[in-house]
């Protein structure tokens, strides 16, 4: 079981893994301590800035499009972000968040706003979102089989040291 | 057993079991890929892990194709990490200058249909088009897999794409792809796969194929698939390392979405800035200032993309319109030599083009021509975000090689069925 709170961070639909850290910056460095300042420049310069342990990144549909550059996720996590509420996720990012455990919380986000209060809950493999300020309870595909095991542990970092391959599910 | 995709079939195989669209599997890779940009990155995963050794060396490939040259000395020293954990574990390196990664897998014979191919590289799905399943992942997929020989998948569903009709004079397969991520959306292919149907696509060559897979992307598809032909074959005649096995689809096999493309009644398009699938027909944009040409990239950087931008370039004046940067950036050095050799190259020069060593060049900012505050690019590539290329205040639009050898030549964007553009 995962539980997380935090504050809302709204943005739009299709934001592209080049706007979430450009390649400018990353042909500098793949560290995602130094790269979170950056976080985001191109949607929002003042956003890295303002970014506080905890907060949730909500956005529209697509988040994650375009390259598959894994540090658009590292650098999300450097920032202490620990949940990504979408509409929907591209793929290469869906994966790159499960393996560094982020995690992609796919539901319904057209009513949050910037600012509200939100908990995401993964109880097995039933994810929920609450939104304090609208009273609302969302639900999203569930999350199972390896990729709940990956998440669960962490990444497939954490994964890997335990079962040094992967493990099909029993269907 | 119940009617499958190409899909399903390859991925069954690969997992040892059947398997349908929706349900998770682990699959044996035959072939994992990994960029400079992305390598680094893997290999520090791979060390996270507790990695001792690769599943089979001859089954990893590194290109640097994103610093290629490097300019800095941070990027250099990407290279030389990757350098020296490939010595160290046997596998092989494509060096500066030699070319993008799956392009170099396809020119090596070891993109074969019916395999699995993973490379830390969106655009990993171009080679799709010889009839196997080529996906991009990020750097730990790529670190776990060259560990283990795994992957895991979301056995995706598949769009039917159906291409009919004949294709016209200057039809390129970019306006074909252009029109499908226009139809499709950003989006539209979320964790699914393309596959090509029809009698039109044995008017397309292997390489041509490639541009359509590699597009896929900007639909957010996982692979791009076509079916094996006699072209197949052709391409893979001297190259091939292995054994292939084409997959067909099953005649009743299920899709989420069929898409009939009648090439008969398609005209060159154009994506305006700054999403791919903001397209719209070239008639909406002819007019349009550009400053910069950029014909290159894993889209746009092979061949026949340089033999037909220099003649729309020369059937629209000859010359390189006053003001107008021309850069140049072949996607491997068999496309460098090959132009090379057959004169296109230095025509190129004569009229003023910069070339560039090959690889990504200027497509992503990294390495290459950065374009200036509030110039507009015109572009062979496959992205057009804000800041792709270096700059946020420049403007990409992309087209095909022959729109941009057309436009090249008059300093606006020109539509490549103009006989002789009015300057
Ligand atoms: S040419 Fe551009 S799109 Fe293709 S692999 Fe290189 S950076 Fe990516």
């Amino acid at each position: 079981m995962i539980k997380l709170e935090g504050r809302a961070r709204r943005f739009g639909d299709n934001v592209n893994t080049d706007y979430i850290i450009t390649s400018t910056r990353k042909r500098e460095t793949i560290d995602e301590q130094v790269l979170k300042q950056w976080l985001l420049e191109t949607v929002d310069p003042a956003f890295a800035a303002s970014v506080r342990e905890g907060d949730i990144i909500v956005a529209g549909q697509n988040f994650g499009c375009g390259s598959a550059m894994e540090v658009a996720v590292t650098v999300i996590l450097a920032a202490g972000i620990r949940a990504v509420i979408a509409q929907s996720f591209s793929r290469t990012f869906f994966r790159n968040a499960i393996n560094n455990g982020l995690i992609p919380a796919q539901c319904d986000t057209s009513r949050i706003e910037e600012g509200d209060s939100l908990a995401v809950q993964l109880v097995g493999a039933e994810l929920t979102v609450s939104d304090f300020n609208k009273e609302l309870t969302l639900s999203g595909p569930p999350i199972s089989g390896v990729i709940l095991d990956i998440l669960e542990l962490g990444g497939l970092v954490p994964y890997m040291k335990a079962h040094r391959r992967l493990i099909p599910m029993k269907q | 057993m119940s009617a499958r995709t190409i899909s399903e079939k390859i991925l069954s195989a690969k997992a040892g079991r059947e398997v349908h669209a929706g349900e998770i599997a682990i699959c044996n890779v035959d072939q994992v890929l990994g960029t400079d940009a992305s390598s680094p990155m893997a290999i520090d995963y791979f060390e996270k892990m507790g990695g001792e050794r690769l599943f089979d060396p001859s089954r990893v490939l590194f290109a640097f194709d994103h610093y290629s040259p490097p300019g800095s000395g941070k990027t250099a020293a990407f290279h030389d990490r990757v350098r020296e954990f490939a010595r160290h574990y046997g596998a092989e390196v494509c060096d500066v200058g030699e070319g993008i990664s799956f392009q170099l897998l396809a020119e090596h014979g070891g993109a074969l249909p019916g395999s699995l191919v993973i490379g830390a590289d969106s655009h990993t799905v171009t080679i799709g088009a010889l009839n196997l399943f080529a996906t991009g992942v990020g750097s730990s997929d790529i670190a776990a897999a060259m560990i283990t020989g795994q992957v895991w998948m979301r056995v995706p569903q598949s769009i039917k794409v159906t291409l009919t009709g004949t294709r016209t004079a200057y039809l390129s397969p970019k306006d074909v792809a252009l029109e499908l991520v226009r139809t499709i959306g950003p989006e539209g292919a979320n964790y699914s796969v393309l596959e090509f149907h029809g009698s039109a696509i044995s008017a397309f060559t292997l390489e041509e194929r490639m541009v359509i897979s590699n597009l896929a992307v900007e639909m957010d598809a996982k692979a791009a698939i076509f079916p094996s032909d006699a072209a197949t074959s052709e391409y893979l005649a001297g190259r091939k390392v292995g054994l292939d096995a084409p997959v067909r689809a099953d005649m009743n096999a299920r899709y989420v979405r069929e898409i009939t493309l009648d090439l008969s009644r398609l005209s060159p398009r154009v994506a305006l800035p700054h999403q791919p699938d903001n397209v719209v027909p070239i008639e909406q944009a002819v007019g349009t200032p550009v400053q910069m040409v950029f014909l290159g990239t894993c889209t746009g950087g092979r061949v026949r993309d340089f033999h037909e931008a220099l003649a729309a370039l020369n059937r629209a004046g000859g010359r390189l319109a006053a003001g107008v940067q021309l850069v140049l950036t072949p996607a491997s050095r068999e496309v460098a030599d090959a132009i090379r050799d057959d004169g296109t190259l230095e025509k190129f020069e004569a009229l003023g083009a910069i070339v560039t060593e090959v690889g990504c060049g200027a497509c992503c900012g990294t390495s290459g021509v950065v374009p200036a505050d509030g110039m507009n690019v015109l572009s062979t590539a496959n992205r057009n975000f804000k800041a792709r290329m270096g700059n946020a205040s420049a403007s990409i639009y992309l087209a095909s090689p022959a729109a941009c050898g057309a436009s090249a030549a008059t300093g606006r964007i020109t539509d490549p069925r103009a006989e002789r553009a009015a300057r």
